[in-house]
């Protein structure tokens, strides 16, 4: 890879003024920016590392529910957010490999909104909000499309907090190679409504399913999507499974989240 | 150039390293320590697990200045104080949990993280944490069996179902 | 009791001490004074035209110390094809030059047409990137599909080969009419088309090559990834380079793996030697992962239409084979020989089918050369015939146990003579097949179907009874149907004066196990220890010659190598001893380790005959020269036969295609066994490669030649939990009656007789579930393929 500097400041504030430096990029766990950048397609000046700020790690309750510092790992969620949203703690014990937990960060996930990542789902199923170095973005708004978000230039997500639905499961079907979700959904059901979230399957990224939400609000049953169909029109074609295919996972995982969330 | 220190295997170390100087290389051309292997470029075959302070992680997917200060263990800090090979080194010899034995560093000490965290593992839970290390020799049979063996199960009854 | 020691015992591997503390020596791992470090320039387009190189400005970058085109190495050998196919017609094959590096022409993605070297890896890898920036390179468009390769023949991978066909074999072409006819006034033909998918090799460690000169002497080294040093130490030295053999020392160190793709000379081993000549500098260059999948060798790519002949009960008839071969755009050392002798020679399986005929055409295309890997052949002919079994049993209403048992040669016919040319000595295929059946509990496979059932599963068997033809093999047979190569082994044994002993072998261990495996066999006929026996391999300095490991060769040749060799040591001792005890030599006998007088307790230890040989104070010097060292090379009289039934149990999760393993049972005849736990260990990594070719692994090239599997993120290798424990027996035991020790080889069994199993079981679940309209499913069998089969 191209060589670049590396810094590794304490503080969000020091990161920030870092980044304001032409060519520069935040790192947090690195392990989709790592192989990029060993592929040379992305080769930045600055590197910032955002793994040396303590106010951006740990779980803990709060006001807003669940707060889950952005450069947490999934291992640390995992473990730590079990006790207070088992659903979450699961998704994230769920994502690559133990060796990938103990690195990636859920900030660095949903920064980077890999359509077959499974963090987006959870935020967005979760209706979280995205606090950042300058604001508050609720999930709703953050996820723009394929690796595209409402953040800035410079701008960095340092918490995302997770309001804490009655019940709620992830239920992530794997594509057989990468182990990232060919199709994985998130159900959560909260007193106002539910929400689902469906990830790896759509061509715009993680997206929710509106006509599943509608039917499991009215009923939170397995069965309620039965009688919904998918379009495959704007889902992913590829080598592991067609937009038909995938369209089918959407449903199937819906009934299976729904019974898994009990 | 930028001066880094570490622990690995018990041992103050330091070098000079670029900021693009991966902790797999930093082990293996810095500290001469070739048992960490590199098998793959996308975070996936293992092949380079190490613990830093304590977790796996892929080598080769950390910048060493990232871990600057950690505390690493690598498969050389695996065996016991005599020399002799630790319980799971031992187990995997026994049961033959190694053929090429390039993968195998990776499977050690993702093996050892396992047993730290969950001491008493079944099958699936072995087959599942071992998910990010590839083997193309051994077909997993006996690595499963070896990493059982080494949590202090019995594993002569294995077999398919 | 089992055996503790020696032949049959399950020695633990001593190798696993280094590889186990870190301390094992790959090639990557060396680090070389004044070393410099080589990268290539690959191609990123699949055909094109190279119209120009500028390499002035990659030259002048820094550290850089030389670069390298195709025109550096215009005027030096090819990479010879080892094997010559001529054509149904008696015409050869078309064998066009690969050149060390493109040349005019660059004709896959990851084709090497240029090369950098620099002090630091990072420097060369910065020059690498300019020089692909300053080559001019027209881009052609790609022949991918063999169909349309062979039809159009404006469009050609090689310019001189106007349709793209490397040869149309016919296999044996005597028996066309009679198989045509045979099948024209059937009772029954099953008819299957299928492909067999292109597999990466994907050894964990990737290929590595570190050149080295002397110019005090002249001498070159080179250390790389091979599985046959002196196979490589021939080609570079001989084909490519002009070296003298005696000028190249090839030292295969530590390999992490191989299945065939480290059989062969690649370029960029003759690249790091010349370019170590040019510089007076050791060359290394380690393949990235993404360079492996590129130009690795790859394996299988059959396109294959298979007809089964038979009565209306399941008696076979006949088989008619119709292949397309992908050999991808150059020819790789053994790819002409895998699609057709590996493969149309075995189309007869374990069955007394009366008649076979193998058509088979070999097509370039503008995608990475495809060669033997991991059971080279054999997977594609077993796969072919045990799905179409598996397809008339089905259409019959016929069991496929009682198929199988219908057909089997039968014991009392061996020696059994084929009608595709292969003459098997022995086996017992009812055998393998009643014990496979017996550890599966085949009987209690209901209750099982009932239980997945309540899971919400389908469940299926599947059945695949095996046959390969391994310990590749006789030279004189070879050499008849064109190899270019002998396939014989050899081995030195040293007996050192202290009595400890150092056996070189030509067969390379890459993870087999030979360290241990072999020195077994030393102790066990020596009576020595087997700690006392060190084994040596993988250095053309050291080692006497050799043809090293594949094919499931290495104990099978150069193991009754050793025990020659053994034999001749013996021979002398007993010289030795009877000069010493003043006995006849025919009086002597060893046994145990000890030399005595028949009769009588007069006897000499091994130890001592070792001593005496090298310190030859009373010693029959007239007649009989000190030192105690002897070489056999063997040839074996024919190839060997292992064969076995492997049944293998799925679950289907009708609703998302899952598939997955549950249990698999093997139960092979491997003749002899060495180390029990060494060949279980064996069989479990090939039933590994043949579960992960069944559901996971493919390798697709769009349109434009493009590898959309070109690295571990799409490219699905199996893992820990995609595949269950395995249920190996090797009880069954029908000796080769040609070599010596008895043995057949088992390193690629597993990978030869699993694939048909498992998508055989799939076939099964789905019409246990009501799915019958699915005939037939393409490997992999991935859950997207599956849904689609039952929503097809």
């Amino acid at each position: 890879m191209h060589n670049f500097d590396f810094v590794k400041p304490a503080s969000i504030a020091d990161a920030v003024k870092a980044l304001s430096s032409d060519g520069a990029q935040a790192l947090s766990g690195g392990q989709t920016l790592l192989p990029t950048m060993k592929q040379r397609l992305a080769a930045p000046a600055v590197l910032v590392s955002l793994t040396g700020i303590a106010e951006m790690k740990g779980v803990c309750r709060g006001d807003g529910g669940l707060h889950v510092g952005a450069a947490t790992t999934h291992a640390t969620v995992a473990k730590e957010a079990a006790a207070h949203y088992p659903a979450l703690a699961a998704l994230a014990g769920g994502i690559g490999d133990p060796a990938v937990r103990n690195r990636g960060t859920i900030g660095g996930s949903i920064a980077n909104n890999d359509p077959a990542a499974c963090y987006p789902a959870g935020v967005l199923g979760s209706g979280a909000t995205v606090v950042t170095s300058k604001r508050k973005i609720a999930a709703d708004d953050f996820f723009q499309g394929l690796f595209s978000t409402a953040l800035d230039e410079g701008e960095i997500v340092t918490e995302v907090r997770f309001p804490i639905p009655e019940k709620a499961a992830y239920v992530k079907f794997q594509q057989p190679a990468s182990r990232f979700a060919l199709t994985g959904v998130f159900v959560a059901k909260f007193g106002t409504g539910v929400r689902v979230a469906v990830t790896g399957a759509g061509q715009g990224g993680v997206f929710r399913w509106t006509e599943a939400e509608a039917a499991l609000s009215r009923s939170f049953a397995p069965g309620a999507v039965d009688g919904l169909s998918l379009s495959g029109d704007d889902m992913i074609s590829d080598l592991h499974g067609s937009a038909a295919y995938r369209a089918n996972l959407v449903k199937v995982l819906t009934g299976r989240a729904v019974a898994a969330a009990g | 150039m930028t001066k880094v220190s570490m622990t690995v295997n018990g041992r103050a170390v330091s070098g000079e390293v670029e900021g693009r100087t991966l902790l797999s290389a930093f082990l293996r051309e810095g500290l001469g320590l070739t048992g960490t292997h590199v098998g793959c470029d996308t975070s996936q075959c293992g092949a380079c697990v190490v613990h830093v302070d304590g977790k796996a992680i892929k080598s080769c997917t950390v910048f060493a200045m990232d871990v600057a200060g950690a505390e690493v263990r690598t498969i050389e800090g695996m065996a016991n104080a005599d020399g002799s090979l630790g319980t799971i080194q031992q187990a995997f010899q026994d049961h033959h949990g190694l053929q090429c034995g390039f993968c195998t560093p990776g499977m050690v000490m993702s093996a050892a993280a396992l047993l730290a965290e969950n001491p008493k593992p079944s099958e699936a839970d072995v087959r599942h944490y071992l998910d990010g290390n590839i083997c193309r020799c051994t077909g997993y049979h006996n690595i499963v069996k070896a990493v059982l063996a080494a949590s202090g199960q019995d594993v002569s009854a294995v077999a398919a179902e | 009791m089992p055996k503790d020691h020696g032949i049959g015992a399950s020695s633990k591997r001593r190798e696993d001490i280094r590889f186990l503390t870190g301390r094992g020596v790959y090639t990557d791992d060396m680090n070389l004074h004044g070393q410099t470090y080589a990268v290539f320039v690959r191609s990123q387009v699949a055909h094109g035209r190279i119209k120009s190189i500028n390499t002035s400005n990659a030259a002048s970058m820094p550290g850089v110390l030389a670069v390298f085109t195709g025109e550096d190495f215009k005027d030096v050998g090819g990479n010879p094809a080892g094997w010559l196919i001529n054509s149904r017609d008696g015409t050869p094959m078309r064998e066009p030059k690969r050149p060390v590096l493109a040349h005019g022409k660059v004709r896959h993605v990851g084709d090497a047409y240029a090369a950098v070297v620099a002090e630091s890896y990072a420097e060369a890898k910065d020059a690498a990137e300019q020089l692909a920036a300053d080559s001019d390179i027209e881009e052609l468009p790609a022949i991918i599909d063999m169909a349309a390769a062979v039809a159009n023949a404006s469009n050609r991978v090689h310019d001189e080969i106007p349709d793209n066909l490397c040869y149309d074999w016919g296999w044996i072409e005597d028996n066309r009419a009679a198989v045509d006819a045979a099948i024209k006034a059937a009772p029954h033909v099953t008819v299957l088309e299928l492909v067999n998918n292109r597999l990466v090799p994907n050894a964990m460690e990737p290929r590595a090559s570190i050149g080295e000169y002397f110019p005090g002497t002249g001498d070159y080294k080179l250390t790389t990834t091979s599985q046959n040093p002196h196979l490589t130490r021939l080609l570079v030295a001989a084909f490519v380079l002009g070296i003298p053999e005696n000028k190249l020392t090839v030292v295969a160190p530590d390999v992490g793996g191989g299945f065939g793709s480290k059989i062969y000379h690649y370029g960029e081993e003759a690249v790091v030697l010349a370019a170590a000549k040019k510089l007076a500098r050791p060359v290394r260059w380690t393949a990235e992962r993404s360079e492996s999948f590129l130009s690795d060798a790859h394996g299988r790519d059959h396109v294959t239409k298979i007809e089964l002949a038979c009565e209306k009960d399941g008696t076979f008839i006949a088989f008619r084979t119709e292949t397309m071969a992908n050999v991808g755009a150059y020819l790789s050392n053994f790819a002409t020989v895998t699609p057709t002798f590996l493969h149309g020679t075995l189309m007869a399986g374990p069955y007394k089918v009366p008649n076979v005929y193998v058509n088979v055409k070999t097509v370039f295309t503008n995608t990475a050369p495809v060669d033997a890997y991991r059971g080279a052949g054999r997977p594609e002919a077993t796969y072919s015939l045990e799905r179409v079994i598996d397809k008339m049993c089905r259409e019959l209403g016929l069991d496929p146990f009682e198929v199988r048992r219908k057909n089997f040669i039968t014991t009392d016919m061996f020696p059994y003579t084929t009608p595709v040319g292969l003459a098997y000595d022995t086996g017992n295929y009812h055998a393998t097949l009643d014990k496979a059946i017996e550890i599966g509990n085949v009987a209690g496979f209901e209750a099982r179907r009932a239980a997945s059932a309540k899971r919400g599963k389908l469940r299926g068997m599947g059945l695949s009874t095996w046959i390969e033809a391994c310990g590749i093999a006789p030279s004189h047979l070879v050499g008849v149907l064109g190899a270019r190569v002998g396939l014989y082994d050899a081995a030195t044994v040293r007996v050192n004066a202290t009595g400890n002993i150092s056996v070189m072998t030509g067969a390379h261990s890459h993870g087999q196990g030979h360290e241990t495996v072999f020195a077994q066999i030393v102790a066990e006929k020596l009576g020595v220890p087997e700690a006392s026996v060190e084994i040596v391999h993988g250095d053309t300095s050291k080692i006497p010659f050799g043809m090293g490991s594949y094919g499931s060769r290495s104990l099978a040749v150069c193991g009754v190598a050793v025990t020659k060799a053994i034999d001749k040591i013996v021979a002398k001792g007993k010289k030795i001893a009877a000069h010493m005890l003043e006995a006849a030599e025919e009086d002597i006998t060893f046994e145990n380790g000890s030399f005595s007088v028949a009769g009588t307790d007069k006897a000499k230890t091994f130890g001592e005959i070792a001593f005496s040989a090298y310190v030859p104070h009373n010693y029959p010097l007239e007649t009989l020269e000190p030192g105690l060292e002897e070489t056999a090379f063997y040839d074996p009289a024919n190839f060997t036969y292992p064969a076995g039934a492997y049944i293998c149990e799925v679950e289907v999760d009708a609703e998302t295609g899952k598939v997955d393993v549950v249990a698999f049972h093997c139960a092979d005849d491997f003749g002899n066994i060495m180390n029990p736990m060494v060949v279980e260990g064996q069989v479990h990594g090939g039933v590994g490669q043949g579960i992960g070719q069944a559901l996971c692994e493919n390798t697709t090239y769009d349109d434009t030649g493009q590898l959309l599997t070109g690295s571990y993120m799409d490219y699905a290798m199996p893992r820990a939990g995609d595949v269950p424990f395995y249920n190996v027996d090797y009880s069954c035991q029908t000796p080769c009656t040609h070599n010596p020790l008895g043995v057949k080889g088992c390193g690629e069994a597993g990978a030869i007789g699993s694939p048909p199993a498992v998508v055989n079981a799939v076939i099964d679940a789905l019409h246990r579930g009501g799915h019958t309209h699915v005939k037939h499913i393409d490997m992999p069998v991935s859950p997207s393929r599956v849904w689609q089969a039952i929503h097809g």
